[in-house]
């Protein structure tokens, strides 16, 4: 008996396949939307997520807003200094953080890659602001900073400007679950609380 | 190699199953509630995009390309999570991927992993060999949270648990070290997050399936909503992905087409809540030893079959079931395996390569080709057609001696002749005489199977053609 | 036109009666099922057909479509069964089904087993036939009752014929059409599965019922009377009082010639 691999790949070899006709691609890449910031918003809530929007100056006067009194937040090193706004007891994932520090705090800020504003997503990719994936997972309570530069109106504009190469998760309102009689109940492993900050 | 368990032994065939099923009515009204919220859900999230057939055209297309070309992509594939730090394992069927990640379980020295809801897994019947190893298999979606607590099987391809309504929940839970205090769906959640909270953070080892494995990347994703998918694929040292061979994509880009039409034919929502995506090991985030595990499993037998093949374009969205009027009635577990309903019906026979046996020989009669399961189907998959083709395969099985097959050949040589077929018409005329108050109440079986709920038309004196001939001739 | 082929010229002929004719040359295929159980409608289908100015024939060498064999399994039989049809309807303008699941048969299965003909593709259900070919709406009919339609599975799906019954039936003077719920639901008909698996046909059979009863409705009606067999079947078993009656008898209907229950 030869190894699975050989096994396996030789049954699909002696199977007949004629040579499929190319995919047809005539589906929208590209849509548009009058106001994609909007958009964004309106579908994100639609999640019972909650979208605040803020001008650029005031994005650490807003991050400040909705800190304020929520204890201790875990961030990424690498988030823009001035989203470090006094009056937060910051804690760096720099060393990093064990998962029992993560269990004690009371939120995370991070940024994001991109944002699909047609499906109300939010994507990270461990890139600049973003951190590693148990730092946006295990906290109860995610404020995310979406730029409107980042913003995509659909999944194929999506699906172009990001890189595999890292991990990728996206994220569309809070952790929810449809399994007790098909109707949608948010909050359960993941952070049950998402606020959504769009700048621009 | 032993017994296929993508059908559970010992069940009786989709009649017996379905005549058990329909008299629960507490069952038939859950389903009835489930199947009709989601089906509204999912036409209107549907209809918001204008080139859903289109997208639904290039799903059927990039599947049908992956399988003409099925050994070279699962070669990039190999590839390209090789390179990223990950290893492959091969299985040709259940018994050896479960001897696969038993060995890589134990190699982890634990008996205990947590696992993200998979149809591969649960085809193979992993939780169960995997407890004969001595690994207990703990399940953390909620809804096979409840059908591995309630000591149950599957009925849903998407919510195996849809079967059960809140109160049957609460009862289940109650097992629980902290039990939910009343059956509102929020409550039980939270019961959930509790009881699997500490598994997460503990757990050594995490066991996923796959919906798409990207040959051109060595991407593996997996969808769902609960951020029990994400708690698995991050907090363990290990992850072991089990994934039939058929879910591989050539490219990142048609990713573009399938994260639209999943979520929408799934859970109807325009995107689900959470979408993992990785590659190979990324150092310092999440675990660090990858196994991808590419199974078989009748899947190759299934592609050898020219019209059969279609159904391994199948992306596990459920659509079918949530539209299917015999689903609705019967539920999921009538069908004896994880894969239920009209995919089911279709799947279910031709992994398990055995219409001999009378169980899975009845999946493919499970339907009355009311066709509501090909409009649906994200990438086109024309069920009634392989039922259909199916039925044949399994006629042949059975030989020309049974008394359908007589029946069949005795109508079929009525039919090839006019004059057979008019003999036939006056002979059918008797039927009169049974009538009673101008309809037809009970016929000899096998006409008793249709007048025992519903009268029969009584044969009128005259034919069409008798008329016709009188009038017209 | 929808999918003929070039051949629905109005040709002059004259008919078995030696009347002249300028109607295209139509022949029914009234199925095998309603040449022997529900002949009323293969009448209501010549009246209907000839005062829209068709020329209608009747081959006698017609027996079954197949269907029966193909889907439960028996395509092999269903061949040779494909191929008569192939050579009986063939040289015709058009033929007209009175059943979405025969037409379906006959357009989307034969062509797999026997390779396309003419006939098949010049087979129309009755409603297509009317509206696509004919280009009426308004057939000039009348039936004083309230009806509701039931869209059978295989004209909704298969053939794609959208509201065209709907359209066909609102033209109907006098007729009052109460829409039926959850109507795009089998009724559990089926074929051989109404015996294979009764439970469950019978369970889609009931909720059928209980939408057709809710609508207050003297009159279900639906393109197929394999569908009606059923629906009236347990609507008789019941005694509702509803009616099954066919497309094809309300639009042949008029209040010169109304339709009159068969006992």
């Amino acid at each position: 008996m030869g190894s699975a691999r050989d096994e396996i790949l030789g049954r699909i070899r002696a199977v007949d396949r004629p040579a499929p006709p190319p995919v047809p691609r005539d589906y929208e890449r590209a849509r548009h939307a009058d106001d994609p910031v909007e958009l964004l918003a309106e579908r994100i809530s639609d999640y019972r997520a909650t979208v605040y929007r803020a001008a650029v100056r005031e994005l650490p006067y807003r991050i400040a807003e909705r800190l304020d009194g929520r204890g201790r937040i875990a961030v990424p090193p690498d988030v823009p200094g001035e989203w470090r706004v006094p009056g937060v007891a910051w804690l760096p994932d720099d060393p990093p953080l064990g998962v029992s520090d993560m269990e004690e705090v009371d939120g995370v800020l991070s940024g994001c890659a991109l944002a699909i504003a047609e499906t109300g997503t939010i994507v990270l990719d461990a890139g600049p602001a973003q951190g590693r994936r148990v730092l946006t997972l295990v906290p109860d309570y995610h404020l995310c900073v979406v730029r409107a530069d980042q913003i995509v109106v659909s999944v194929p504009e999506a699906i172009e400007r990001l890189d595999p190469s890292g991990p990728l998760t996206f994220i569309s309102g809070p952790s929810a679950t449809s399994d007790i009689e098909l109707d949608r109940v948010e909050g359960v492993h993941g952070p049950r609380t998402l606020e959504v900050l769009l700048v621009g | 190699m032993g017994r296929n368990p993508v059908t559970w032994l010992g069940s009786p065939t989709f009649p017996d199953a379905a005549r058990r099923a329909l008299g629960d009515t507490q069952l038939r009204g859950n389903l009835r509630k489930a199947t009709t919220t989601i089906r509204g859900k999912r036409e209107s999230v549907v209809a918001e995009l204008d080139d859903w057939e289109e997208l639904r055209r290039a799903g059927e297309s990039i599947k049908d390309e992956v399988l003409a070309d099925l050994d070279t992509q699962l070669e990039r594939l190999e590839v390209a999570v090789t390179e990223r730090g990950g290893v492959v394992h091969w299985a040709r069927d259940a018994d050896e991927a479960n001897r696969i990640v038993l060995d890589l379980v134990q190699e982890e020295d634990t008996d205990e992993v947590v696992k993200v809801k998979s149809m591969a897994t649960a085809e193979i019947g992993l939780n169960e060999a995997l407890a004969d190893g001595g690994v207990n298999a703990i399940e953390t979606d909620l809804a096979e949270v409840i059908v591995q607590l309630g000591d149950d099987r599957p009925s849903h391809i998407l919510v195996p648990a849809i079967h059960r309504n809140r109160a049957e929940i609460k009862e289940i839970f109650a097992q629980m070290p902290e039990p939910p205090a009343s059956d509102d769906p929020r409550v039980l959640a939270e019961a959930a997050r509790k009881y699997l909270r500490r598994k997460f953070l503990s757990a050594k080892v995490a066991i996923s399936g796959a919906n798409f494995g990207v040959a051109d990347t060595g991407s593996i994703v997996v969808v769902e909503s609960e951020g029990n998918g994400r708690m698995c694929l991050t907090l363990p040292e290990t992850l072991i992905t089990v994934m039939g061979v058929e879910k591989v994509l050539p490219r990142w880009q048609d990713l573009e087409v399938f994260l639209q039409l999943l979520p929408r034919s799934s859970t109807a929502e325009r995107m689900n809540p959470y979408t993992s995506i990785w590659s190979g090991v990324t150092p310092g985030d999440g675990p660090q030893k990858f196994h991808l595990v590419l199974l078989d499993n009748g899947r190759t037998s299934t592609l050898a079959d020219e019209v059969g093949r279609q159904a391994l374009r199948c992306i596990r969205c459920s659509a079918c079931l949530n539209v299917c009027p015999v689903y609705e009635r019967t539920g999921g577990q009538a069908y004896g395996s994880v894969y239920p309903g009209p995919i089911g019906a279709i799947l279910a026979p031709q992994l398990a390569g055995d219409l001999h046996d009378e169980q899975t020989a009845s999946l493919p009669y499970a339907s009355s080709l009311c066709g509501a399961c090909y409009e649906v189907c994200p990438v086109r998959i024309n069920i009634p057609e392989v039922l259909t083709h199916l039925r044949a395969e399994v006629v042949e099985a059975k030989g020309k001696r049974t008394p359908e097959a007589m029946a069949m050949s005795a109508a079929a040589w009525v039919f090839g002749d006019r004059k057979r077929y008019e003999a036939a018409q006056k002979a059918g005329s008797l039927t009169r005489f049974l009538a009673r108050g101008g309809t037809l109440s009970s016929l000899p079986w096998p006409g008793s199977k249709w007048t025992d709920t519903r009268d029969a038309p009584v044969v009128p004196k005259e034919s069409f053609r008798s008329w016709w001939r009188r009038n017209r001739g | 036109m929808q999918n003929g082929d070039g051949a629905s010229g109005p040709p002059s002929t004259e008919d078995a009666g030696g009347r002249r004719t300028s109607g295209p040359r139509v022949a029914l295929f009234p199925t095998c099922l309603t040449d022997t159980a529900f002949p009323e409608t293969a009448k209501a289908m010549v009246r209907l057909l000839e005062r829209l100015g068709c020329d209608v024939d009747f081959p006698l060498d017609q027996t079954c479509c197949g269907q029966m064999h193909f889907n439960t399994g028996y395509a092999e039989h269903a061949r040779p069964m494909a191929r008569a049809y192939a050579e009986v309807f063939d040289g015709y303008d058009h033929v007209v089904v009175p059943s979405g699941s025969c037409a379906g048969m006959v357009r989307e299965i034969h062509p797999d087993l026997c390779g396309t003909s003419p006939a098949a593709r010049r087979t129309y259900e009755l409603s297509e036939f009317l509206v696509d070919v004919l280009g009426v709406v308004d057939v000039g009919a009348h039936f004083p009752h309230r009806v509701t339609y039931h869209p059978t599975c295989h004209s909704l799906r298969m053939l794609g014929v959208g509201d065209k019954p709907l359209s066909l039936l609102r033209a109907v003077s006098g007729l009052e059409l109460i829409p039926l719920p959850q109507a795009e639901q089998c009724c559990g008909f089926g074929g051989t599965f109404a015996l294979k698996n009764a439970e469950t046909s019978t369970a889609m059979l009931a909720d059928k019922m209980r939408c057709v009863q809710d609508t207050g409705a003297q009159v279900v009606t639906a393109g197929d009377n394999s569908c009606l067999m059923q629906i009236g079947g347990g609507l008789s078993r019941l005694r509702t009082g509803v009616r099954p009656v066919h497309l094809a008898e309300i639009l042949a209907s008029t209040e010169e010639e109304p339709w009159v229950a068969t006992p």
